[in-house]
């Protein structure tokens, strides 16, 4: 008995027409649990996505650390006490601590915000943050190099007069299509040549912010606006299968030794571990998914259990058929394979459509987004996985053949006797 | 063909239980054509169901063409009824949604013969029953006498050993009646064994012997030649 078989289609046909409004709404109790299922998935993705693309392609493992004032008095130092970290400590936590990825030490001046026009090219003038930074840096925040390159190991070594430019410092200093490298603009009073064009991989306001900034050597920024040897703060990422938050400790504490702080004074270094927020944001979208997934099979389960019950009504009504059948030699198995291919087949169109009309509307709301350029950094190009796609048919065509279980199994223990007596 | 030895048959509902069959002993030899009687209640309708395999029955042995039935799985007894069997009933039963052709082809359909094989040999026996160029019609827009050459040419179509006929002219004018117990005639001149259940007396006049049930217990039976007689005693009573 093949799936091509005339005659058991017929008869799926004859039973579906026959009560097409009853058809028609079993069949949405299905279409309507596979159309939330995808709808949801696809928007708790679009969640993901818009929180994950604030972030750029900034290193999960990571963590940064800053200096504040010291709250408890140590070694004959008074509390609040400020203190500077320095390149020696960049040394010697890159040879006290082989867990360390990568390490950049960072300098930042002339803070955009504060409103003074500190970089100017000819007749341009514009404020906008510049930071002075390793090689490194580019591997823990990458962003994307629209031209030329980014700060290398021979700019930090010969404290050379480059920078590496946001699109936006682009946008304001140049002409549109103008070639920027190569070209030079004063930043407080001294000239840079331009080595590279960037621009963010975060979006909405942080890519806005990202893109107003201008890349320096971090040894030139030491040298030419006078920080000495003084470091702002250290981006660090941890090797694979090292914890940041231990690491982390590590840090502070060869920090906290090397500048007489109290060991017990937790206050004096600021840090974010970016990893921890990352898992606690994870667990967050995991925990999400799990719950899109409850209620979306349970409204597919309402779905199912019409189908179910809607098979034990057809049954019931075709009592006296299953029974003719059976005088005339139907095995069990044949009328069990026929009740459900029936239930499957019901299923299957039913959540295919549901499918279809659930990833058109994810689609739809997709288009409306980017026309309207809507997209937030709390919600981004909603989208379902081919994989999740298909394993929600699976599940359609699995609870199909369960729906379709019990109602066969009630057809076969019809005694072809009393079958043939219903009248 | 048919042998039956001390058939028992109880049906349980809930706390009454009802001894319908009380020890049937029956010979139904090859190529008889017989008849079953008996008022409302004596059991033969369970008789004729448990001889077409659609019932058990509790104690005692039944042989069809030499082969013991008893008890047997859904999947055994559905292979038996096609092979042996072929079934008339007095509602016809025909499938409402399948045309003609269709169904008389249906048990061909369980022998998993393929559809235009059983297409064909379905048109030849609607040949036969006259019916040909209804083919394509669907069971309602065919009479009762049509219906039921239409059933009959169903239960012939996979060649069975036996056809039970339950009351296969109760829902038929007399004219028609006779016209199907002719046809019944015919078939048995074949070779075909058949059985009838009735309660009408000239349609069991028809049949060789009539084999009477009274209380689950075979009452009388009466052969051919014995008939008249057995009529007029009726008659008298």
């Amino acid at each position: 008995m093949t799936l091509i078989d005339i005659d058991k289609w017929q008869e799926i046909f004859y039973t579906l027409k026959k009560n097409k409004l009853r058809t028609f709404f079993t069949a949405f109790g299905v279409f309507w649990g596979i159309f939330m299922l995808i709808v949801m998935l696809g928007s708790g993705r679009g969640l993901n996505n818009g929180v994950s693309q604030g972030m750029g392609d900034l290193a999960t493992n990571s963590m940064f650390m800053w200096t504040r004032q010291t709250t408890v008095p140590y070694k004959g130092f008074p509390r609040g006490r400020r203190y500077n970290f320095n390149n020696d400590d960049t040394q010697a936590l890159k040879n006290n601590l082989p867990e360390i990825e990568y390490i950049a030490p960072r300098l930042q001046v002339f803070s955009a915000g504060e409103g003074n026009n500190n970089v100017v090219r000819g007749e341009r003038t514009a404020a906008f943050t510049i930071q002075g930074d390793y090689p490194a840096y580019n591997l823990i925040d990458p962003v994307t190099m629209k031209k030329g390159r980014f700060i290398n190991d021979l700019d930090i070594e010969q404290r050379r007069k480059v920078v590496v430019i946001g699109s936006r410092v682009y946008d304001e200093m140049f002409e549109k299509d103008e070639e920027p490298i190569g070209e030079y603009i004063r930043i407080q009073g001294v000239y840079f040549r331009v080595a590279g064009v960037f621009s963010s991989k975060k979006n909405d306001q942080q890519a806005e912010q990202e893109n107003s900034q201008i890349f320096m050597p971090f040894t030139t920024m030491q040298q030419t606006y006078n920080f000495g040897n003084m470091v702002g703060w250290y981006s660090i990422t941890a090797k694979e299968g090292y914890p940041v938050s231990q690491l982390l400790e590590k840090a502070k504490k060869i920090v906290k030794e090397r500048h007489s702080i109290a060991p017990s004074d937790d206050r004096a270094i600021g840090s974010f571990n970016l990893e921890e927020e990352y898992r606690k944001m994870t667990t967050l979208f995991t925990g999400i998914d799990i719950l899109i997934w409850i209620v979306g099979i349970g409204t597919l389960l309402a779905g199912i259990i019409g189908v179910s019950n809607i098979m034990l009504i057809v049954v019931k009504e075709r009592t006296k058929e299953i029974g003719i059948q059976r005088a005339l030699g139907a095995t069990p198995f044949s009328i069990k394979s026929q009740i459900i291919t029936e239930s499957v087949f019901l299923t299957t169109i039913a959540g295919y459509f549901g499918l279809v009309f659930g990833v058109g509307v994810l689609e739809l709301i997709n288009t409306v987004l980017i026309q309207t350029n809507a997209s937030t950094d709390m919600f981004n190009h909603p989208e379902v996985d081919f994989n999740k796609a298909i394993a929600a048919l699976v599940i359609l065509v699995i609870s199909g053949a369960v729906a379709g279980l019990i109602p066969a199994q009630r057809a076969i223990q019809i005694k072809p006797i009393d079958a043939l007596r219903d009248e | 063909m048919i042998k039956l030895n001390e058939i028992n048959k109880t049906y349980n509902t809930g706390s009454n239980s009802l001894h319908v069959l009380k020890g049937v002993d029956l010979s139904i030899e090859k190529g008889e054509l017989v008849s079953i009687m008996g008022s409302s209640g004596s059991g033969k309708s369970t008789l004729l169901n448990i001889i077409g395999m659609l019932d058990n029955y509790d104690s005692g042995d039944y042989f069809m063409n030499g082969e013991r039935i008893y008890q047997m799985n859904e999947k055994k007894a559905a292979y038996y009824r096609n092979k042996f069997i072929g079934f008339v009933f007095q509602s016809f039963n025909l499938i409402s949604f399948k045309n003609a052709m269709e169904n008389v082809a249906l048990p061909l359909y369980y022998q998993k013969v393929s559809r235009k094989k059983r297409n064909i040999k379905a048109m030849e026996y609607l040949e036969r029953m006259g019916l040909a160029e209804w083919a394509h019609h669907l069971p309602n827009e065919l009479s009762g006498g049509q219906k039921q050459r239409l059933a009959i040419a169903r239960a012939l179509i996979s060649e069975p050993k036996v056809i039970l006929a339950d009351e296969p002219t109760g829902a038929l004018d007399s004219t028609t009646s006779m016209e199907v117990m002719d046809l019944f005639h015919e078939i048995n001149d074949l070779g075909i064994t058949i059985l009838i259940v009735t309660h009408e007396r000239d349609i069991a006049a028809k049949t060789d012997r009539i084999i009477k049930l009274k209380d689950g217990i075979v009452d009388s039976i009466v052969a051919n030649g014995e008939r008249k007689k057995w009529l007029a005693d009726q008659k008298m009573a």
